[in-house]
């Protein structure tokens, strides 16, 4: 019976320190284009909302056509409104597949990677 | 190897000019791997696993009673360097006999060291090493904790196979992980001295019942016999290895197509486990083990999973258990304190 309300004060500790906010790794939750579609038109811009807030100093995206060459303005930004939103326009394109690359670093400097591509049907 | 070691100091002098920032728990690349349960992963990091809760009904040795078996552990997990972490777990064990008393205690102490020598960003892969000290004569024997030590040096690796082509993309949420390793008994036997055969021989086939345990692998391979002084019972070196299948959801959601799953199931990672032990001497042999199907469930800061426990054969046990678990990132909870490697 000890040990069972050991392990329940341990619980409840553990539950109240981690009530307190906390930071973590940064994951992809939504995208624009979303990720593996096909879309119809060229979006102006990609835009990818992530699950933490982000560093906009190390956090960036760009977009790669089906070579590897990148097609964005170049403009890769952390949204100052929403710094969980990283955003980079992108000119029209061309249909075609394009690869969205992103690197992101969250406030606790955890960083997280990834790419999706989406097609741009004729 | 005088390169290599250059090649370290010019990354541990790079390291501290760049910004300071920090893969964490479980990533190889875009890759993350969960905390499996009875797989050991192959990472090194600050968590908790706390509690990890295990049941199972236990077969008796030959027309001998069988024992329900409740097993709640602890296991803190601690990284020295980026690279090099240090664990120790226990476990409080609550064997209920079919006829006979029940037994409680504290199973031995477990320590173990990893390093994770190589990690592949790119292809999704990590491979590291480690070693496990089972400490023998800090548990209770009555609850089945064995008397001596056992060491066992491992190697554990994880490879996802989001590299796969396009025609196949589906099947790249698939990761595997795993581990082998040789478990050493600083004891090649030991005898149950006592007045009374019948007593030593009934100690031997309950602690035998114990040791069959799927959790307790280093064990599962007790052979015993007679001697004039009493029951002697074997510890074989055994060959400990186990490796599991995952399907990322979150990985087929975040890179490879966006399905529209919701939370909670934007989380989970469906996985089947495979833990198993093989006796090599000592006059023991076969397989003992289970298979584990089950559900992870990874959130910003814990997981959670439950798996069912399947036993391979009659050995590992007659009936499905559960294996379930609550895991904290540490370095996701606490990064500027608990959370981070003791040297950068």
């Amino acid at each position: 019976m000890k040990t069972m309300r050991f392990a329940v004060a341990c619980l409840l500790s553990i539950a109240v320190a981690t009530s307190a906010p906390a930071f973590a790794h940064a994951f992809l939750e939504h995208a624009s284009p979303a990720v593996g579609s096909t879309v119809h038109e060229s979006p102006a811009s990609v835009r990818l909302s992530f699950s933490e807030a982000l560093e906009p100093a190390f956090s960036r995206a760009h977009v790669e056509d089906a070579t590897g060459k990148v097609v964005d303005a170049g403009d890769g930004h952390v949204e100052a409104a929403d710094r969980t939103i990283v955003a980079v326009d992108v000119p029209p394109l061309a249909p075609g597949t394009y690869r969205v690359r992103w690197r992101v670093v969250s406030i606790d400097t955890h960083v997280t990677e990834g790419d999706y591509t989406f097609t741009i049907a004729k | 190897m005088r390169f290599t070691l250059l090649s370290r100091a010019a990354l541990v002098a790079l390291s501290s000019i760049a910004p300071a920032v920090a893969h964490g728990h479980g990533f190889a690349g875009k890759r993350f791997f969960p905390a499996t349960l009875a797989t050991e992963d192959p990472f090194v990091a600050d968590e908790l696993a706390l509690p990890t809760i295990f049941w199972q009904k236990m077969p008796g040795e030959g027309d001998g009673a069988g024992t329900r078996e409740t097993h709640v552990s602890a296991e803190f997990a601690k990284r020295i360097t980026e690279n090099l972490g240090v664990g120790i777990g226990t476990t409080y064990k609550i064997v209920r006999p079919d006829a006979g008393e029940t037994q409680r205690g504290f199973d031995n102490l477990e320590v173990h060291f990893k390093y994770a020598f190589y990690r592949n960003d790119a292809h999704e892969a990590i491979v590291s090493a480690g070693i496990d000290w089972d400490m023998g004569g800090t548990g209770a024997r009555r609850v089945g904790a064995e008397s001596f030590s056992t060491i066992t040096p491992a190697v554990f690796f994880g490879k996802g196979l989001g590299e796969l082509p396009d025609d196949v993309k589906w099947l790249r949420p698939l990761a595997i992980t795993g581990q082998v390793g040789v478990g050493f008994p600083t004891r090649s036997s030991t005898t149950i001295a006592s007045d009374d055969g019948e007593t030593a021989s009934r100690a031997l086939a309950q602690r035998s019942a114990l040791l069959g345990s799927p959790e307790l692998r280093h064990g599962g391979h007790t052979q015993g016999t007679s001697n004039g002084d009493g029951d002697v019972e074997r510890h074989p070196h055994t060959l400990d290895w186990a490796f599991s299948i995952q399907y990322s959801l979150p990985y087929l959601q975040s890179f490879v197509q966006d399905v529209g799953l919701t939370a909670p199931f934007n989380r989970m990672i469906p996985v089947v486990e495979f833990a198993m032990s093989t006796a090599l001497d000592r006059g023991a042999s076969g397989t003992t083990g289970t298979v584990n199907p089950g559900i992870i469930w990874a959130g910003q800061n814990i997981q959670w999973a439950i798996e069912a426990v399947i036993p391979v054969n009659r050995r590992s046990g007659d009936s499905v258990g559960v294996l379930a678990q609550l895991h904290f990132f540490l370095d996701d909870l606490f990064p500027q304190t608990l959370g981070r490697p003791l040297i950068r």
